[in-house]
């Protein structure tokens, strides 16, 4: 990896290097937590927290961390941190940790936050992994929010809990798409985000694993 | 310096330090936030008993909205289990059914036969939550609880003065699947609630989830409330805990009283 500057470690990931959209990790909290679009944002700050703080603090012992533990050492850390997040919900924002239930916990085994820890901070001096931790999250925050605003906005008509398109049910005009406050309906956004950022950006497309072989005619056959 | 790194000291001794100062956080961070969460805790449960008895006209109310609405409107008051009468014997805004129903000297052990609910021990004494106007009761909400498929399931119903038509019904803290037994929190189905009787012509318990959507022609429809799908254990959990703490080993005595105006 060359020399990047602070700016590209912060930027890169949001679209050019999505955790979400290229990476392809951190999908089951993406489909579990952006029914709406309130829930979907108290996730990512929390993920994003997470993120840039482990790895501050994974970058500046780096240098101490021997490399037959780092792996728990790493866990240790984050695992705090999500306590500490959780706590915090539990505090100040006690029906939204209500709504969250498990996830927040579940952002300890969230693959982007181990990720950043070990392809990044184990590399990088303190305050490049923590601009890289919060790079991440945002990333993530990106795609978690647009998944958010479609789905609640179609899925339920409102956002942030307010109406905006008024529902029949209510005496609206707007059937809402009840499929999108599902879990799967996540998965068929994300791969539109997918395909839509691919070609986009056309250097994030996949070289094939494997060339077709072209047809064997008849003769090579034999 | 990489060998130095390498040694199992050393190993040791990073791995101890890394969690020394990771529980000195984590720990501290729970202290610090305790009082802030019991609070939040409490006000959710308040939040729950108004709603629950319809007091808050199906509105999101702020916190300090909840505080004063309780304030006026609930009355908590001891009732003995064992007698079915009031009782003086704890102060209602202090007690803690839950904190007694695990002490042996403010509880009894449920035996199989008896334990519907599957809460194994249950307290001798309970709170209710009374809501008073010019002196006649117009609405009990009954606090009740029970295993539904991997929790406990906390949660609250109201009668309206008659002690048979059911107000409202509903669970403020449980861990059921998010979606299949998770949707007992789903106001529609708790619509459905509203309206249902509990007992029937002859005084008999009635009341009861069902499978396969209620018949709107059979005369026990008025006693029951479809279950859900795809969650069959929690919603006979729901049906049995209501069937415990309504019953004779519950709130059965209390109500009975009540409505003779013995209590």
């Amino acid at each position: 990896m060359s020399k990047m500057t602070a700016k590209e470690v912060l930027l890169n990931p949001i679209f050019n290097n999505n955790p979400i959209g290229l990476q392809i990790l951190g999908i089951c909290s993406a489909l579990a937590v952006t029914s709406n679009l309130k829930t979907a944002l108290v996730m990512s700050i929390a993920l994003t927290l997470v993120t840039g703080f482990s790895n501050l603090f994974i970058s500046m012992i780096r240098s101490q961390i021997p490399s037959s533990i780092r792996m728990i050492v790493q866990m240790v850390i984050i695992a705090s941190l999500v306590i500490m997040v959780d706590q915090v919900l539990k505090a100040f924002a006690y029906s939204l940790s209500k709504q969250l239930s498990v996830f927040v916990g579940l952002i300890i085994t969230n693959c982007i936050v181990m990720g950043r820890a070990e392809a990044f901070a184990m590399q990088n001096p303190p305050f490049l992994s923590f601009v890289d931790g919060i790079g991440n999250g945002l990333g993530y925050s990106v795609m978690l929010i647009a998944l958010g605003v479609i789905r609640e906005l179609f899925g339920a008509g409102k956002l942030m809990g307010y109406e905006i398109l008024p529902v029949i049910n209510d005496g609206g005009w707007y059937l809402p798409n009840g499929m999108l406050l599902l879990p799967p309906s996540a998965f068929f956004l994300i791969g539109l985000f997918i395909w839509a950022l691919r070609s986009w950006k056309k250097d994030q497309l996949e070289k094939p694993a494997f060339k077709m072989a072209p047809q064997v005619s008849n003769k090579e056959a034999y | 310096m990489s060998n130095q790194k390498e040694s199992t000291a050393r190993t040791l001794v990073v791995a101890l330090l890394v969690c020394l100062v990771c529980s000195v956080f984590v720990a501290g961070a729970a202290i610090a936030l305790k009082p802030t969460q019991i609070e939040n805790k409490q006000l959710d449960k308040q939040r729950s008993i108004l709603s629950i008895a319809g007091l808050d006209g199906g509105k999101a109310l702020s916190s300090s909205e909840i505080k004063k609405l309780y304030g006026e409107k609930i009355t908590a008051k001891i009732v003995d289990l064992r007698t079915g009468q009031f009782s003086d014997a704890v102060d209602a805004k202090s007690y803690d059914q839950f904190k007694a129903a695990k002490d042996p000297k403010q509880s009894r052990v449920l035996t199989g036969e008896q334990d519907k609910a599957q809460i194994k021990r249950q307290e001798n004494l309970a709170t209710v939550y009374l809501v008073e106007e010019s002196g006649q009761i117009t609405t009990v909400v009954l606090p009740v609880r029970g295993y539904g498929l991997w929790s406990t399931l906390y949660g609250f119903i109201a009668l309206k003065g008659d002690l048979n038509t059911v107000k409202g019904m509903g669970f403020y803290q449980h861990a059921e699947t998010p979606g299949l037994g998770g949707e007992v929190d789903n106001p529609k189905w708790k619509g459905q609630w509203p309206g249902k009787t509990l007992f029937d012509a002859d005084g008999k318990l009635s009341v009861a989830v069902v499978k396969g959507g209620v018949d709107p022609q059979s005369a026990e429809a008025v006693h029951q409330v479809d279950a859900l799908a795809g969650a069959t254990l929690t919603s006979n959990g729901v049906d049995s805990l209501l069937k415990f703490w309504l019953g004779e080993q519950g709130f059965g005595p209390f109500l009975a009283k009540l409505r003779a105006g013995e209590a």
